[in-house]
């Protein structure tokens, strides 16, 4: 898929095309943009595909931009480190950031937009 | 009365394993005809690639000879392909004109083998790997040595390529992904696979892409092209990339198909009178490659035609092996990382070893072992039942025998090394001559062996090492309080990985994780920065830069704000601007709306709030006035601040601006352990402030005093002077060998201060001024990994590289957005 190509909305089942895993670089991450929150997309050294909002708890600061390790990615502003897979911070730190689902078949990376966890 | 008829179509291991048990449980029940496409008997598959290496003979894997059909009255057509199955008179009809009724009937077509449709895939020499054809067909390519390239990197390439080595065969493995067999095995186990192979003169290249396969004018292969243009002689392309279910006929018939026949758990298709088995089978949206489950498959359908109960198929994990000879890899199950799961990993680099078991609530749900794989069936078995782990968790990892005392030795890293593995690299001491000299002169403390040996009497970086060698040596007697590891990943602090890469050779992250034995998969954002820092510091031009284990700012060329916005400063040798770079700085804040321009510290202009999408745009306009990066934002050089010197200034004794510009011209787009700042002053007066800079010189009438570490931020210390010079060139000459002395020795986030206190003074006066010799080598060394380093990467990156750095995946948001479906 081209960067920031228009994707069409699945209306009924509220998943939503946007990419593939070749697009994001393993250990990295990729933002799709929404009409409300931007969404970091990871990519882990093993392949898997997670989503969480773009903005770490602490300070706002952009996730997608962080070093990716494990299936946690450590912010690029002040070094919280947060789980990928539950959006929770790690260690001493204390706060959340919102997850969405994530639908990886053949390649193509679908996310769940409606109910972020 | 008449048997009951039953026809198999297809012969392979699936449902030959079936008519064993069936003839058990029923025998004489079924009158049975098989229909086989290929043109011989029953054999075992699997085994077809010791058959290509030349280690057994077809006749050696035949399951079940002529004799065989005879003894049970088994009708076997041989090289008859079924074309036709018609459900509503019960019959079946080959390819040759043979038909056959039934009352029962099984499908067992297996799978065949995926062809990517590159430009070139039906060339003659192009082969895929799943039948005895196929290993006659590259053998006889073999006979004549030459070249040949396996496209794809997984269990049936690396077979076929282990194989064809062993045939004489100069063989290239192509891979698209990073790491070998990656659906089986992490990326440390890929890693030691990857060297085993390459260790036999197996070429590998993984991340690569085939483009197209190329042809002579007969139409034969004679290479292989991939993506990046690069062209590898080729006179036999074996593509090993995939299987799909062979369900072709069963959909013709009308059966239910989706990637395989669809079955129940009792196997049955669409049709009750029609039954499947093997790679061509769905169960519950499964398919299976591997003949585990497909034995599993063959006693249910046995039971199912004996008449028998049974309970349905229910799906497990198959464990994973490789047949190539000497190489050992098993792998189960799930594992990957997770927060509801813990591994535990262990690493044993003397001898090859990795293990690593993924326990989630306490039980195993998957194990990754590569060299040392006896625990495998003991780990799988433990999987299997789902029994609980809890009480063997400490010694899991090290094995079933291993089930009483012992523990992962944290010096087993330098005990494994070699006696004439370098230690101390200033003195040029090797590990036997350490422990040698402990040993002969009865030595107990570091001081003696410093004494004795001069090993880490120099720049003390090797220390630890030979803490190390002590303690192996001298056992508990001897005892260290050890300094502080690099991070949660390795017991083994900076100065250990950084001299242990250098002794070991080791030239990747993942070859450093797995010879230091790291006790993570994949390492943490303390350690990965700082690897690929020692990896590019210590082998230029070979290591290739792992962008994704750098810091945002290293990888995206900018300094990242608060807001999530950059901040571009682009380079102002020594300071110096003019009104032609003023103008297109002036025009690309206009142009790009740039919130904020600031004259920085570091005597030039940073432009903040720049949006990340912009980035290569401000480049290319801020490139066009022939700017560059500042790297403002690196373990690097940053700036060179001069005053104006002999140029203008009354009290000018040197012209401090030439020469700040020539060093910064110099020893920029070098990496180094922290950022490196510099300053020339043009007198004693010091307006440019080098005496508190990481290295800074003052000029006076009779040359250059140079001076070094220097600090002006959260320490505030003066510099020490290193000596006076008469030439710019002598200058030189000192700067880039402190520069490179440092490169080598700092530990990653150690400013030249912090080194120099660690390292001691006299250490650096030793080798950088009393002695031309190491001086000069340090400034040679230096000189060669600059020419890897002096590319802008702001040009870089406007030319295209990293592009997915700057562009969103997608944009939902309304403007944009296509009405929903
Ligand atoms: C931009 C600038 C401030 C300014 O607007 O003037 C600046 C900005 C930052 N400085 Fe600085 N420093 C700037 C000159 C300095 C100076 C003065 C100098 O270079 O002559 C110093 C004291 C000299 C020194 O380095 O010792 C300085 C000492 C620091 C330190 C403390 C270093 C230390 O080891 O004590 C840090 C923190 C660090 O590196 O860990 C730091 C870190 C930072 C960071 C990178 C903070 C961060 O981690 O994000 C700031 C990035 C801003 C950005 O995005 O551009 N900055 N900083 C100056 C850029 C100079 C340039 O042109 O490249
Ligand atoms: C080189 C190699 C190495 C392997 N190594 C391993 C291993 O180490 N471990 C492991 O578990 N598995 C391994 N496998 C996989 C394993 O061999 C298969 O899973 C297994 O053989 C599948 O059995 P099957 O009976 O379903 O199909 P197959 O054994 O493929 O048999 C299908 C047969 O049906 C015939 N046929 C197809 N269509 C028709 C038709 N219309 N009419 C008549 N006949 C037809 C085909 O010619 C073929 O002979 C390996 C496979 C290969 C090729
Ligand atoms: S002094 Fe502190 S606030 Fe100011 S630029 Fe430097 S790091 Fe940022
Ligand atoms: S904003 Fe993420 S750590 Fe501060």
């Amino acid at each position: 898929m081209n960067a920031a190509t228009p994707v069409a909305r699945i209306a009924d089942t509220g998943w939503v095309h946007v990419g593939t895993i070749d697009d994001i670089p393993r250990q990295g991450a990729r933002c799709v943009r929404t009409d409300g929150a931007t969404i970091a997309v990871f990519r882990t050294e093993d392949d898997r595909i997670f989503a969480m909002e773009d903005r770490c708890p602490h300070r706002e600061g952009p996730l997608s931009q962080g070093i990716v390790h494990g299936n946690c990615v450590t912010c690029p502003l002040h070094n919280w480190v947060l789980s990928l897979e539950t959006g929770l911070a790690q260690g001493a730190d204390e706060g959340s950031v919102p997850t969405y689902p994530v639908r990886l078949e053949d390649g193509a990376i679908h996310l769940q937009l409606q109910n972020p966890a | 009365m008449a048997l009951e008829k039953l026809v198999i179509v297809g012969n392979g291991m699936a449902p030959g394993r079936m008519l064993e048990h069936l003839f058990e449980q029923a025998p004489g029940r079924y009158d049975v005809t098989i229909f086989n496409a290929e043109p011989r008997v029953n054999y075992d598959r699997i085994m077809l690639s010791p058959v290509l290496s030349g280690e057994k003979s077809f006749d050696d894997i035949v399951i079940h000879d002529d004799a065989w059909y005879e003894t049970h009255n088994v009708t076997l057509h041989r090289g008859a392909r079924v074309t036709e199955i018609d459900r509503a008179s019960k019959t079946v009809t080959s390819a040759n004109g043979i038909t056959a009724p039934y009352d029962r009937l099984v499908i067992a077509t297996g799978s065949s083998p995926f062809i990517i449709p590159v430009p070139g895939h039906q060339l003659e020499g192009v082969l895929a790997y799943r039948d005895l054809d196929d290993v006659e067909a590259m053998q006889r390519y073999a006979s004549f040595r030459g070249n040949a390239v396996v496209i794809g990197g997984g269990l049936l390439g690396l077979e076929a390529a282990a194989g064809l080595h062993m045939q004489g065969m100069k063989v290239t493995v192509i891979h698209l992904m990073p790491t070998l067999m990656e659906r089986q095995l992490d990326t440390a186990a890929g890693y030691l696979l990857q060297k085993e192979l390459e260790g036999r003169g197996i070429d590998i290249r993984c991340g690569a892409n085939t483009r197209a396969i190329l042809g002579d004018g007969d139409d034969r292969v004679i290479a292989v092209e991939l993506d990046d243009g690069t062209v590898i002689d080729a006179d036999m392309v074996v593509m090993a990339v995939g299987i799909r279910p062979s369900t072709a006929l069963a959909a013709e018939a009308g059966l239910e198909v989706n990637r395989g026949i669809v079955c129940d758990v009792q196997l049955r298709t669409s049709d009750p009178a029609i039954s499947a088995i093997g790679e061509c089978v769905e169960v519950d949206g499964r398919v299976y490659g591997l003949v585990a489950p497909l034995y599993t498959m063959a006693k249910i359908l046995a039971a199912d035609l004996a008449g028998a109960p049974v309970d349905g198929f229910l799906h497990a994990e198959t464990p994973t092996k490789l047949k190539v000879t000497g190489v050992n890899l098993y792998s189960v199950g799930d594992f990957a990382e997770g927060d509801d799961r813990e591994e535990v990993v262990l690493r044993d680099a003397a001898r090859g070893t990795y293990k690593r078991v993924i326990v989630k609530d306490d039980r195993i749900i998957g194990a990754v072992l590569y060299g040392d794989v006896a625990d495998g069936g003991w780990y799988n078995e433990l999987l299997r039942k789902g029994e609980c782990v809890r009480e063997l968790r400490e010694t899991l990892i090290f094995g079933q025998a291993f089930q009483n005392a012992g523990n992962s030795d944290p010096l087993a890293a330098v005990a494994n090394l070699a006696d004439d593995a370098e230690i101390c690299g200033c003195n040029g001491i090797c590990k036997g001559a350490i422990t040698g000299t402990i040993k002969d002169k009865g030595l107990s403390t570091l001081d003696e062996v410093r004494a004795h040996t001069k090993a880490s009497a120099s720049c003390g970086t090797c220390t630890n090492l030979v803490e190390s060698l002590m303690a192996l040596t001298l056992g508990d007697s001897f005892d260290a309080s050890a300094p502080k590891a690099m991070c949660g990943c390795t017991h083994l602090p900076h100065g250990d990985v950084r001299r242990l890469i250098k002794a070991n050779a080791l030239k990747s992250i993942p070859a450093v994780m797995q010879e230091l034995e790291w006790t993570t998969s994949g390492g943490c954002a303390k350690c990965r920065p700082a690897l690929n820092y020692y990896l590019l510091a210590d082998w230029p031009g070979e290591y290739v830069d792992d962008n994704q284990s750098r810091f945002i700012n290293e990888r995206v060329h900018a300094n990242i704000q608060k807001d999530g916005t950059y901040s571009v400063i682009p380079r102002m040798w020594g300071g110096m601007t003019n009104s032609q770079e003023l103008r297109a700085i002036a025009d690309v804040v206009d142009k790009f709306a740039i919130p904020t321009v600031h004259v920085t510290g570091g005597q030039r202009i940073d432009l903040l709030g720049v949006k990340k999408e912009d980035l290569p745009g401000v480049w290319a306009d801020l490139n066009k006035a022939g700017m560059v990066s500042g790297h403002a934002y690196g373990k690097s050089l940053r700036t060179v601040k001069t005053c104006v010197g002999t140029n203008w200034c009354r009290m000018g004794t040197q012209d401090s601006t030439g020469l700040g510009v020539a060093l910064e011209k110099f020893l920029w787009g070098s990496w180094t352990p922290h950022k490196v700042k510099l300053a020339v002053s043009g007198c004693p007066r010091n307006c440019a402030e080098a005496t508190c800079k990481d290295i800074g010189i003052v000029c006076v009438d009779s040359g250059y005093e140079v001076h070094y570490a220097g600090a002006a931020g959260i320490h505030i210390q003066g510099t020490t002077k290193l000596t006076t010079v008469e030439t710019e060139e002598e200058v030189m000459e000192i700067t880039a060998a402190m520069m490179q002395m440092y490169r080598e020795q700092g530990f990653y986030l150690e400013r030249i201060y912090k080194w120099a206190d660690r390292v001691g003074h006299d250490t650096i006066r030793a080798q950088i001024l009393d002695n031309p010799d190491p001086r000069r080598a340090y400034y040679d060394r230096f000189v060669f990994s600059q020419r890897f380093s002096q590319t802008d990467p702001w040009s870089e990156r406007v030319s295209g590289k990293d592009k997915h750095e700057f562009k969103p995946m997608a944009d939902l948001s309304s403007p944009s957005m296509e009405p929903a479906e």
